[in-house]
């Protein structure tokens, strides 16, 4: 089957391109990108979409998620994810290890991607945990678990505590040329804390994590990185300080890159004045200071990529007391609106670094393919309505989970299909009538 | 028609007004307190549930003396020993609660904010009878109360509230009452018992305990737990004992007319020496009158009795 997209803005980051133009699919990998198709190559029969007004863009590639599969299917599956994550745009995902077993192993990683083959609506790219069972004593099979598919190494929502074993780890890392991505954050300091230290944390009674906890981590692992040469990347950085490290280390050259999140560039601590639960995850959202520092750092490319982290939670996991609540939030629905609405239509960043940030900078990040619309790739295309208005509501999510605080929020663009190897997997494009089939 | 139309959750989200109102109604009631028959029939035919997921003997009572002078029905849910410990949640134990139809709740929880997780659940008004950290808004009242009947006034007073503020739940209540009723507040105690960023609240902070009450008109003293020695925020209670105790001499420090108030239960001769705790400076006995008096304009004001309050 062919499939045309015609006249719509085609932005391709990596191979600089960004033009009106059209975008040909021939047995799942794409066979032309660019201004007008050559009628020569127009057949009888193709299925032609018109995308004139809409963004055509490379699949845009979330490179951390939770999928909850295996051990906790009650909050969301290899499945509802992937459809949650076709919904919002995406064409691949790389869930994080801390599954029940934990994925630490070739047997784990193994599962993950056959689950996702029989299941998923998109791709999926495993991680592999750090230290066997997430428990911080004794690394994992990392290259037994790289064979077996996994991308990246991680510690996500088990930092790594110890200097001696994240050098280790990281030299291991390097060895097998994976990159480790890591979650900065000093346990002693946060011990029982639930949201950002500061004066909102004081004004609601609730233990706060201090943003030093964050900054410590940052700084120890890109003195590691320097030290052992393993490629670092930073998983959702939130403070001002924590992103000005990354700046200093980039600027010596180090491997370092990062991501953040919508939540980062868009909540303060004062969300949580209420007590809603919803606006819970770790780390926690920052100040206003800290929200600036972000899209600062997302602006001058200090912050790589933008990731969502999310984080699905049952109903109950976030009905009760502040304290007591999961820490997360889901992220695949929303993120786009909140990316274009808060980064692109507010003028922080432009639309193709955006796409850039969502595309392929997490593809090069990871080293997996993908994140472009190069002819002969695999054609994996978001096609995004930059305008369009619509009203979060996480009552028509695909996720299983439910816990968002942006409930309400009118966003501004959303994904209208997404095509992964050639196949839609979300949305209703509108066929081009007839008579513009040919030329 | 109910003259508080609002749960009582905390005080950082009450008007002057509003305050002024429940201390004027605590006044009145403190004399039904003072006859011979405390009961009146106010209240007769409301219910009011104390749910106390965190013991605290005292507050209970003086819950339960308010609502009983008031003839409101008072049933306690005593929940460390019952279904809170079968695991069930909170939002259940509510929604079963709230199917009892009680007209008002007064929660005590460990957890800050549960006051305010319980009001969203419930048709009934909430009374917060301390939350976590957070607040404990009677206990606020109740200390603005004492202050106001030795002192006539609040406006243009100087408070000190020594000790632990960072795990104070009676510290934050009185900041925000105090303040709003026209007193300065100073906030005294070890840094690593100051919450972070407290200099940005109304106060003025001190970690020197004689700068810190000198010219004060109020002292109120905290009560230190041990567990924070545990916990590494200070090096021993000893050492508390002689840096921020508040004995005699350094009370010199503040003003001839000082009151020493305490919420209780104090540890004699650890953040308070037992010459100041039972000294004629003291009015932690008052204070638990005033209590009584304080719970039961709050029942008053937010049930709406049908009878004068006075019971003529
Ligand atoms: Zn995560």
């Amino acid at each position: 089957m062919r499939l045309v997209i015609k006249g719509g803005r085609i932005i391709d980051p990596r191979n600089g391109l960004d033009t009106v133009g059209d975008l040909l699919v021939e047995d799942g990998v794409i066979a032309w990108c660019g201004q007008h198709l050559p009628d020569a190559m127009a057949l009888d029969g193709d299925v032609v979409f018109d995308a004139s007004g809409l963004i055509v863009a490379p699949g845009l590639i979330d490179m951390h998620v939770h999928l909850r599969e295996p051990g906790f299917e009650y909050k969301e599956t290899i499945e509802s994810g992937g459809r949650a994550a076709a919904a919002g745009g995406f064409t691949a995902v790389v869930p994080m290890p801390n599954t029940n077993p934990a994925t630490d192993n070739r047997a784990m990683v193994e599962f993950v991607a056959r689950r996702a083959r029989e299941t998923s609506p998109v791709r999926v790219w495993p991680t592999v945990a750090a230290t066997r069972g997430n428990e911080n004593e004794l690394m994992s099979e990392i290259a037994d678990a790289k064979e077996a598919g996994a991308v990246a190494v991680t510690d996500d929502a088990f930092p790594l505590q110890s200097a001696e074993l994240t050098r280790r780890v990281m030299e291991y890392c390097a060895t097998f040329d994976l990159p480790l991505l890591t979650h900065c954050e000093d346990k002693t300091m946060t011990r029982g804390g639930v949201m950002n230290e500061g004066l909102v944390s004081t004004l609601m009674g609730l233990k706060g994590m201090p943003r030093a906890a964050e900054e410590i981590q940052v700084a120890r692992n890109i003195r590691l990185a320097e030290l052992t040469g393993c490629r670092l990347h930073i998983l959702h950085i939130s403070t001002a300080r924590s992103i000005e490290l990354v700046r200093e280390a980039k600027r010596r050259g180090v491997s370092v890159t990062c991501e953040t999140c919508p939540q980062y560039f868009t909540l303060t601590d004062e969300s949580a004045l209420g007590y809603d639960t919803m606006v819970k995850c770790s780390p926690p959202v920052r100040t206003a200071e800290d929200v600036d520092a972000v899209r600062a750092g997302l602006a001058d490319g200090t912050i790589d990529a933008i990731a969502t982290d999310h984080a699905p939670h049952a109903a109950h996991e976030k009905e009760c007391e502040f304290q007591a609540a999961a820490f997360g939030m889901v992220g695949l629905e929303t993120a786009l609106g909140l990316v274009l609405t808060r980064l692109v239509h507010a003028g922080v960043i432009g639309l193709a670094d955006a796409i850039r940030k969502m595309t392929v900078a997490p593809a090069s990040i990871l080293g997996i393919p993908g994140g472009h619309l190069s002819v002969q790739s695999p054609a994996d295309i978001t096609i995004i309505d930059p305008d369009e208005r619509w009203t979060v509501d996480p009552e028509a999510f695909q996720s299983r989970a439910r816990n968002t605080p942006f409930a309400g929020w009118e966003l501004r663009g959303r994904a209208v299909a997404t095509i992964v190897g050639g196949q839609i997997v979300h949305g209703d494009l509108v066929r081009a009538p007839r008579g513009r089939v040919r030329a | 028609m109910s003259a508080l139309n609002r749960n009582i959750l905390a005080l950082r989200e009450m008007s002057a007004d509003e305050i002024q109102l429940i201390l004027d109604q605590a006044q009145e009631m403190k004399e039904i307190l003072s006859r011979p028959i405390k009961k009146v029939p106010t209240l007769r035919g409301k219910s009011v549930v104390t749910l106390f997921f965190e013991n605290s003997t005292r507050t209970r009572m003086s819950f339960e003396m308010a609502a009983k002078t008031l003839s409101a029905d008072v049933t306690g849910f005593a929940a460390s020993t019952s279904s809170v410990a079968k695991g069930e949640s909170l939002k259940d134990t509510i929604l079963t609660l709230n199917a009892m139809k009680a007209d008002a709740f007064v929660i005590r929880h460990s957890a800050s904010g549960a006051a305010h997780f319980i009001a969203r659940h419930t048709s009934a008004r909430v009374i917060n009878a301390g939350d976590g950290t957070h607040e404990h808004p009677t206990q606020g009242l109740l200390d603005m109360l004492t202050i106001r009947q030795h002192k006539g006034t609040l406006r243009g007073l100087t408070v000190a509230i020594v000790g632990d503020i960072a795990h104070s739940r009676v510290a934050r209540s009185n900041v925000w009452g105090l303040t709003k009723m026209g007193a300065k507040v100073r906030l005294v105690g070890p840094r690593t018992l100051l919450p972070a960023d407290v200099e940005q609240l109304p106060v003025e902070v001190h970690t020197d305990l004689r700068r810190g009450i000198s010219g004060c008109d109020v002292v109120n003293v905290l009560r230190i737990q041990m567990e924070r020695q545990d916990a590494g925020l200070f090096p021993s209670v000893r050492e508390y004992a002689q840096t921020f105790g508040v004995n005699r001499s350094v009370l010199r420090e503040a003003k001839p007319d000082v009151l020493v108030m305490h919420p209780g239960p104090m540890n004699r001769g650890i953040e308070i020496t037992p010459d100041v705790a039972d000294g004629e400076f003291s009015v932690v006995t008052e204070q638990v009158t005033n209590g009584v008096a304080v719970r039961m304009a709050l029942l008053y004001l937010l049930l709406g009795g049908s009878n004068d309050a006075s019971g003529h």
